[in-house]
């Protein structure tokens, strides 16, 4: 296995508050990982700093074996690295179709963007059937899906999820993780963000565990489960 | 009946040029946040040329083609030397930018043009009428009408089809988010002026046409009343500056052929009152931006 993304010393700051205290972190091709962690703990931060949202303090980012630290975000798309964002974000003045569009907007080739929609149709049929609603007037599960759907456009080598769970019926949460091991399968390795920390840790190969900024465990999925820091940095929060 | 038809003509001629600044000024404004009060020297710029161009002996439409190039070269330099650098400040710093780069622009088109209106070479036929029935109607409101709706129809097309109109509207509703996609901050702002002076450019060419001349303070009380429109039909709404510049249109010409002799001196309060009135009665414009709460730049 060779890594795809790695996270040394990773620190990034807003002012005086230290929202990440430079974490280590490795991702193998292939896997799902999951990061977990309380409100508050850097998990957002993390990712944003990936992928170029937020200004890495101190640190490095390396994808691919290549630093990529402070790449500004509209660079990310095309390296083969995106994420769906916290809150799902999608453009809810455009159709859904244009999001997907939007989602294509580094590739040129009009035949394989073509591809792409349909592979996101495929996967998610009910964005087939609304592509000229506006994403607004969508559910906010059809929202998720639109958001994943749309960061899969630019078949992302790493795929970075914030919390797709969040804020969606119980069933289609099954649903999300169902297609997220799917897409794992389908060659796309995945780092997971998720409050919902059974679901994460029933289709991720490893997980990290963060609580103020710092890693505070680390693991399989199965070391995970039943690790005490867990429960601990939970008991709180849930 | 014939003076309403007639007057309703001037009235969709003027709200017309209104729109399509407004529009401009909605563009840019949907996109960072700044309300470009330079915008009226773009149009200032573009009347100079049409100057320039008709004294050399150009031929009229390969003027109007460079007048509306300056605007739209002259928007995008704005933007890459004033804005650029104060992209991230507050509403109120990039707006008093904009107010220090338009008195610049003023005092530079004083002091090396002419303080005094200069007259600007208009081909006969926009100068002539036409007669349908009892009703005379000039060239120049003709073509007004015209060219505003083959501009609006032609920015629909670019800003539902074209995949950097779409990426415009996606920036304007979530800039991060966009430049995750890959879609370029400094181009997509850089594009927005670019259509802005477009905007900015053709309306000057129909302002001009209507005047025949040119002075250095020629931009600014168009562009207020755009502002206002912009205002009146919700600010960053692009469908709003349209309509709140026919809106606009329609309030001040009704106004000038319809108000009493007695009144015609309060004309522009009593305008500016209706505008008023019909925001308090809707606070966000006609037409409210979708995307006026989410973040900028
Ligand atoms: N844009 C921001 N400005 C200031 N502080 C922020 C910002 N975003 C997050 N924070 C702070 O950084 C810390 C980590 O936040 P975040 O990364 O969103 O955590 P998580 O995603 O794990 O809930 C929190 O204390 C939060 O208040
Ligand atoms: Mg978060």
């Amino acid at each position: 296995m060779t890594s795809i993304l790695d996270l040394k010393g990773l620190n990034v700051r807003y002012g005086a508050v230290e929202a990440v205290r430079g974490i280590d972190l490795n991702i193998q091709q292939g896997e799902i990982v999951a990061l977990l962690g309380a409100n508050g703990a850097g998990k957002s931060s993390t990712m944003n700093a990936v992928v170029g949202l937020e200004p890495v303090a101190s640190g490095q980012i390396m994808f691919e074996g290549r630093d990529i630290t402070n790449q500004p975000a509209e660079v990310s798309a095309q390296s083969g690295l995106t994420l769906s964002p916290e809150g799902r974000r999608v453009f809810g003045t455009l159709s859904v179709e244009d999001n997907l569009t939007m989602g294509a907007y580094t590739r040129t080739d009009a035949a394989a963007i073509l591809a792409a929609k349909e592979r996101v149709f495929d996967l998610f049929p009910i964005l087939q059937e609304r592509r000229t609603q506006y994403a607004g007037t969508l559910s906010g599960g059809q929202q998720q899906m639109l958001a994943i759907g749309r960061a899969l456009m630019c078949e992302p080598k790493l795929l970075l999820l914030d919390e797709p769970s969040l804020g969606l019926a119980p069933m289609i949460v099954e649903q999300v993780f169902e297609l997220i091991a799917k897409l794992r399968d389908q060659g796309v390795t995945i780092f997971l963000v998720e409050q919902n920390v059974a679901g994460a840790l029933n289709i991720a190969d490893r997980a990290y565990l963060m609580s103020s900024g710092k890693i505070v465990g680390a693991g399989t999925a199965a070391e995970m489960r039943t690790s005490g820091a867990l429960t601990e940095t939970f008991m709180g929060a849930q | 009946m014939d003076l309403i038809l007639q007057q309703t003509v001037n009235a969709f001629a003027l709200g017309g040029t209104y729109a399509l600044l407004a529009l401009g000024l909605a563009v840019v404004f949907s996109i960072m946040g700044l309300i470009n009060f330079a915008h009226g020297e773009l149009m200032t710029i573009a009347g100079y040329v049409l100057m320039y161009c008709g004294l050399a002996g150009f031929p009229f439409a390969l003027s109007v083609c460079f007048a509306v190039m300056a605007a739209m070269t002259a928007a995008v330099v704005m933007e890459r030397v004033a804005f650029r650098t104060v992209r991230n400040a507050s509403g109120a710093t990039m707006l008093v930018t904009s107010f220090a780069v338009a008195m610049v622009l003023q005092v530079l088109f004083q002091n090396l043009i002419s303080a005094r209106s200069q007259p600007v070479i208009i081909p006969d036929f926009l100068g002539s009428s036409i007669r349908i029935g009892d009703v005379v109607i000039g060239t120049n409101k003709i073509v007004a009408i015209a060219a505003t709706l083959a501009m609006l129809v032609a920015l629909e097309l670019f800003m539902k089809k074209q995949k950097h109109g779409i990426a415009m509207r996606a920036a304007a509703e979530d800039f991060a988010i966009a430049r995750l996609m890959g879609i370029r901050g400094n181009t997509v702002i850089a594009g927005a002026f670019a259509l802005s002076g477009l905007l900015a450019g053709v309306a000057a060419v129909l302002w001009v046409s209507q005047r025949s001349s040119v002075d250095p303070l020629m931009g600014f009380t168009p562009v207020l009343k755009a502002f206002i429109a912009a205002i009146l039909g919700g600010l960053g709404s692009l469908r709003g500056a349209v309509l709140g510049g026919f809106v606009l249109g329609f309030i001040e010409v009704y106004l000038a052929a319809f108000l009493p002799a007695s009144m015609q001196e309060f004309r522009e309060p009593i305008g500016l009152t209706i505008v008023v009135l019909l925001l308090i009665a809707r606070p966000n414009g006609l037409i409210p931006s979708a995307t006026l709460q989410a973040q900028k730049v």
